[in-house]
């Protein structure tokens, strides 16, 4: 089985910090991280090689520096890894990268695909099913469970109240929630092996062909940015000394405000 | 033209989601912004008679989609059925809950219909002026360049979501392609008191299935019952402290933490004395946590827990010190007795729950 | 000259990062405590590869070099010392001295299963009677002509990992009237592939130490324990030189693990003053503090760069054993300078056994002590002063 994996380089939210002053992102020194929800579907696709056969191939559109995103990846085991960068991509919205990786996907082959559900950065958990789509393939979100079944996957794909079994022929794509598998370290024979390997670059010019220049990058992305902003750096808040009858009617009167109620 | 606000009805088993109802009464105030209408798009199998209650909801119309293909949720045939409903009635905007429902679907129809689709909204405008309300009262948000590149009378949906795990919002447009779609998290919007009685279209739209349209084959439905706990996923703590005076107290802060759909947690110094599990423990040496409501029950706040727990996005303390550290931290900070207030917030969370359901 | 990590031991040094973080992290209060080490965590090592890292591949190594190696000990150290002297153990004392002086034969039989996973070492030189001084080995090898075997009979004392190891390279003497001249090195199967004890092998319970407490460190006794003569390393009297090369290296890996306790303890304390509040402010803020931590953070500094170039010495194939034994000296008072102000900069939580600078203090002291006490490192580095 071809499978591949489109993963995606994101800063650790959790140790991105708002400078209180400017109420801007401070992104310096936080370090790039493979997105949690991939690096499950890379685990994923890394048991399945393992049960049936076949390789894995991992795809990451970004910056040059996500190079050592691909890196990790194939410290991990996977078998080869593609590259997706050009200025033309930048600035991409959920839309215009789904054309891009699908795109790049087409000329790569694939049996399965699996993307992430969501990234940490954006949590829009839209490119998988966007990709589905362009490559006009069935995809199941939420996969919390894939087990290979003769010629189907037989996929538990999570709800808030429910899940569902289903089986799914390929071609098709998956997007992994980060219970799907609990990923591995990289190998540190691993990452030696991984640095001799080649990562295939691919810029505007190696998709063209199967790309309308008009939908992709900033110009080409139907949603935009009208701004950023941080939230209200956070009072000092209030202490309240009063009946506890008063206590509670407070504390109803925040939740309802916080939207807990 | 495109015109119009079309909110998709999510419904399982035949009840229609809460978000549905939250969506509508958001609608109503947008459409009413836009002197538009609103519509709910109900699919499903033998669904038809929910209609009323979106009507009553804040629907000015129902299209209803029926087909046995349509019972249980599976991705194509609901994006073949919501596809034919978006190029045949041409919609403005097309909202949707940011659910694991409404996050598969809107995609893949946003994909196929080529337009853009906004993820995990949690505040919406149309008007300009309210927009700018909502951001000076929020943010610190720069109006003067928004007003010179988009001007006072723009009419496009300004969707505002947060983005890098809660730490930054941004509004988003969709400014050349229509409809302007948007899933939207659920308990965020606010429903509308039900019009009993209220008249509204009722429309039934065919979709002719094939058998093909049924990609998938589901081999079986589960409803799940609760799933074991993670502190650092549940959206609301309530934690307790020494003091609680007992073990057992524990029970009357689940009771608070089960009304909120929430979880216990704990100081240090509970687990250590055997009062509750150490997977429950918050601080430096247990696990750090950041949901929406970290309530703090009899802790003090030493250090240790504060590191664990400070980048809660709300929290509520209560202590019978009132200078415990804990307060400093706090958006709401109760001097009392936990005793004495826990039970009677279990009492008045009940009575909310009553009159709000 | 070039002070940056390449991109593949950057590359390492997270992956360790990570996985000292997440999984060494978690137990190590309590490895300490119950004074034993977990052997799923070191299971865990063996399958990442932590216990092979400066070995070829064509053993079923890694592949990486002393730097690598050297990053590793740092990155697990940060969280606990007794890890770090584990894979130290294993890897620059049992393994180096087979990979240094085994045979082809040797190396397929003896290393391969120690660093693909499936064996742990040990090293037998320091007895009772024989520490910094260790000419003044006991332990006799007797050869008996009739079986080709030696028959091993003595007592080594704070073996590490012979608690658990399955293979332990020990010395003994062959000719008592040959000094140094006179011992040898012999691989010595501690158990067979079942897990049974090999007859003669006695090892101790976990002797009662002051710090490093999760490390298996026993006596281990040898009672007429039969070993084939293929199981000698090099030659009859190589011993004491296969003794002191694998110490030599060692010592990078006691130095960077100094430098691990040290950053571990200060990021720690740099966590706490952050945070911790006192006459109106975070600790952090008065510059008595500042200035202290500017200083720890300095001499961290520069005891890495030492251990780092040491290592990068080795690799190059060039004599390393003074630079060595300067980076071990420097680092390991480092640790020990570092890991006390830590605990006074956190004041009485600092004193306490639930935040790990406490530990990290009691660990520390270890490293002026074994591997070659500082003034050991002292006899080395001014012996290649040509002072005489």
């Amino acid at each position: 089985m071809k499978i591949v994996v489109c993963i995606k380089q994101v800063p650790d939210t959790n140790e991105v910090k708002l400078d209180p002053k400017t109420n801007r992102l401070i992104r310096d020194g936080v370090p790039s991280i493979i997105n949690h929800d991939d690096k499950s579907g890379i685990e994923a696709a890394l048991q399945l090689r393992e049960k049936v056969g076949g390789t894995v191939t991992v795809v990451c559109m970004g910056p040059p520096q996500a190079d050592v995103a691909l890196r990790e990846a194939l410290a991990m085991g996977c078998d080869d890894a593609y590259l997706l960068s050009a200025r033309e991509f930048g600035g991409s919205d959920t839309c215009a990268t789904a054309i891009i990786i699908s795109t790049a996907l087409k000329k790569i082959g694939y049996d399965l695909v699996i993307t992430g559900r969501q990234a940490i950065d954006g949590d829009t958990a839209q490119v998988g099913p966007q990709i589905a789509e362009n490559l006009g393939i069935p995809q199941i979100s939420y996969a919390e469970e894939i087990e290979p079944n003769g010629d189907v996957l037989t996929v538990r794909r999570q709800y808030e109240d429910r899940h569902h079994m289903i089986d799914i022929k390929t071609p098709c794509l998956l997007t992994a929630l980060q219970e799907l598998a609990e990923p591995r370290y990289m190998h540190a024979g691993g990452i030696i092996d991984a640095y001799d390997k080649d990562i295939t670059v691919w810029g505007f010019d190696d998709l063209k062909d199967g790309l309308n220049p008009d939908h992709i990058g900033l110009n080409g992305s139907p949603t935009k940015v009208v701004t950023s902003f941080g939230k209200m750096a956070k009072g000092a808040g209030t202490k309240l000394d009063v009946s506890p009858d008063e206590a509670v009617a407070a504390i109803i009167a925040k939740m309802e405000e916080r939207h807990i109620i | 033209m495109s015109k119009d606000l079309y909110v998709i009805a999510e419904q399982r088993d035949g009840e229609i989601a809460k978000v549905t109802f939250e969506l509508l009464g958001e609608a109503t105030v947008l459409a009413a912004d836009l002197n538009e209408k609103v519509y709910a798009v109900l699919m499903g199998d033998k669904i038809k008679d929910k209609s009323q209650e979106l009507i009553e909801a804040g629907a000015d119309g129902v299209i209803v989609v029926e087909d046995p293909m349509l019972a249980e949720y599976v991705t194509e045939p609901y994006a073949k059925a919501l596809t034919a409903v978006i190029k045949n009635y041409d919609p403005n905007i097309v909202l949707f809950g940011a659910t694991s429902i409404g996050r598969d679907l809107a995609p893949r129809v946003a994909a196929r219909v080529h337009t853009g689709l906004t993820a995990d909204c949690t505040h919406l405008d149309i008007d300009m002026n309210k927009y700018f309300d909502f951001l000076h009262a929020t943010s610190t948000a720069d109006t003067a360049s928004i007003e010179k590149r988009l001007g006072m009378d723009d009419k496009t949906l300004k969707m505002t979501r947060p983005a890098f795990g809660g730490n930054v919002m941004a509004t988003i447009r969709c400014a050349d392609y229509r409809p302007q779609m948007a899933t939207v998290r659920p308990g965020v919007m606010k429903k509308i008191a039900p019009q009993a009685g209220k008249q509204g279209t009722v429309e039934e739209f065919k979709v002719e299935f094939t058998a093909a349209d049924m990609n998938v084959d589901i081999k079986e439905v589960v409803k799940d019952t609760k799933k074991a706990v993670d502190i650092t996923e549940a959206k609301v703590l309530v934690s307790g402290g020494r003091g609680i005076g007992s073990p057992e107290f524990y029970q009357e802060l689940k009771k608070v933490a089960d009304l909120l759909g929430g979880e216990i947690s704990s100081s240090r110094a509970n687990v250590d004395a055997g009062w509750i599990e150490r997977d429950r423990q918050v601080g430096q040496t247990g696990k750090t946590v950041r949901p929406e409501l970290y309530m703090a029950c009899g802790i003090s706040g030493a250090i240790q827990h504060i590191a664990g727990m400070e980048n809660s996005e709300c929290v509520i303390a209560i202590n019978k010190n009132d200078t415990a550290a804990i307060f400093e931290v706090s958006d709401l900070g109760i001097v009392g007795d936990v005793k004495v207030i826990i039970p009677k917030l279990v009492e008045a969370l009940d009575k909310y729950k009553a009159e709000n359901n | 000259m070039d002070f940056k990590l390449s991109k593949t031991h950057l590359l390492q040094q997270e992956m360790y990062r990570r996985f000292a973080e997440n999984e060494v992290k978690p137990l190590a209060e309590e490895m300490d405590e119950t004074e034993v080490y977990s052997m799923e965590l070191l299971a865990k090592m063996h399958k990442y590869g932590l216990m092979g890292i400066p070995y070829s591949k064509e053993y079923g190594g890694v592949g990486g070099d002393y730097l690598s190696y050297a990053l590793c000990m740092e990155e697990v150290s940060k969280m606990d010392g007794s890890t770090g002297i584990t894979i130290s153990v294993h890897t620059s004392l049992c393994c180096s001295c087979i990979d240094s002086f085994g045979t082809e034969e040797q190396k397929q039989k003896f290393l391969r299963p120690l660093i693909d996973g499936s064996k742990t070492g040990c090293y037998g030189l320091t007895e009772p009677n024989a520490g910094s001084d260790a000419a003044g080995q006991q332990t006799q090898a007797v050869y008996d002509e009739a079986t080709d075997e030696y028959i091993i009979n003595g007592g080594k004392i704070f073996t590490t990992n012979s608690g658990f190891a399955d293979t332990c390279v020990v010395f003994a003497l062959t000719d008592k009237t040959a000094g140094t001249r006179g011992i040898s090195a012999f691989v010595v199967p501690l158990k067979d592939d079942d897990g049974n004890r090999t007859p003669g092998v006695t090892v101790s319970d976990n002797i009662k130490r002051m710090g490093i407490r999760a490390a298996s460190n026993c006596e281990v006794s040898y009672e007429n324990v039969r070993v084939p003569a293929a199981n000698r390393l090099g030659k009859e009297g190589q011993g004491f030189k296969i003794a002191m090369k694998a110490l030599d290296g060692g010592r990078i890996g006691i130095a960077a693990q100094s430098v691990g306790l040290a950053q571990g303890a200060l990021n720690e304390a740099v966590e706490y003053v952050k945070e911790r509040k006192q006459f109106g402010r975070p600790i952090a803020a008065f510059q008595t503090t500042q200035f202290k931590l500017a200083d720890m953070q300095t001499k961290i500094d520069a005891a890495r760069l030492l251990t780092w170039r040491a290592a990068c010495i080795k690799d190059a194939g060039e004599n390393y054993g003074p630079a060595a034994a300067m980076a071990k000296l420097f680092a390991s008072d480092v640790a020990n300078q570092v890991c006390r102000e830590a605990v006074q900069l956190m004041g009485g939580y600092g004193y306490c056994r639930e935040y790990p600078v406490e530990r990290a203090l009691r660990d520390a002291k270890i490293t002026e002590i074994y591997e070659g006490t500082s003034e050991v490192m002292k006899m080395v580095i001014s012996g290649s002063m040509k002072l005489k």
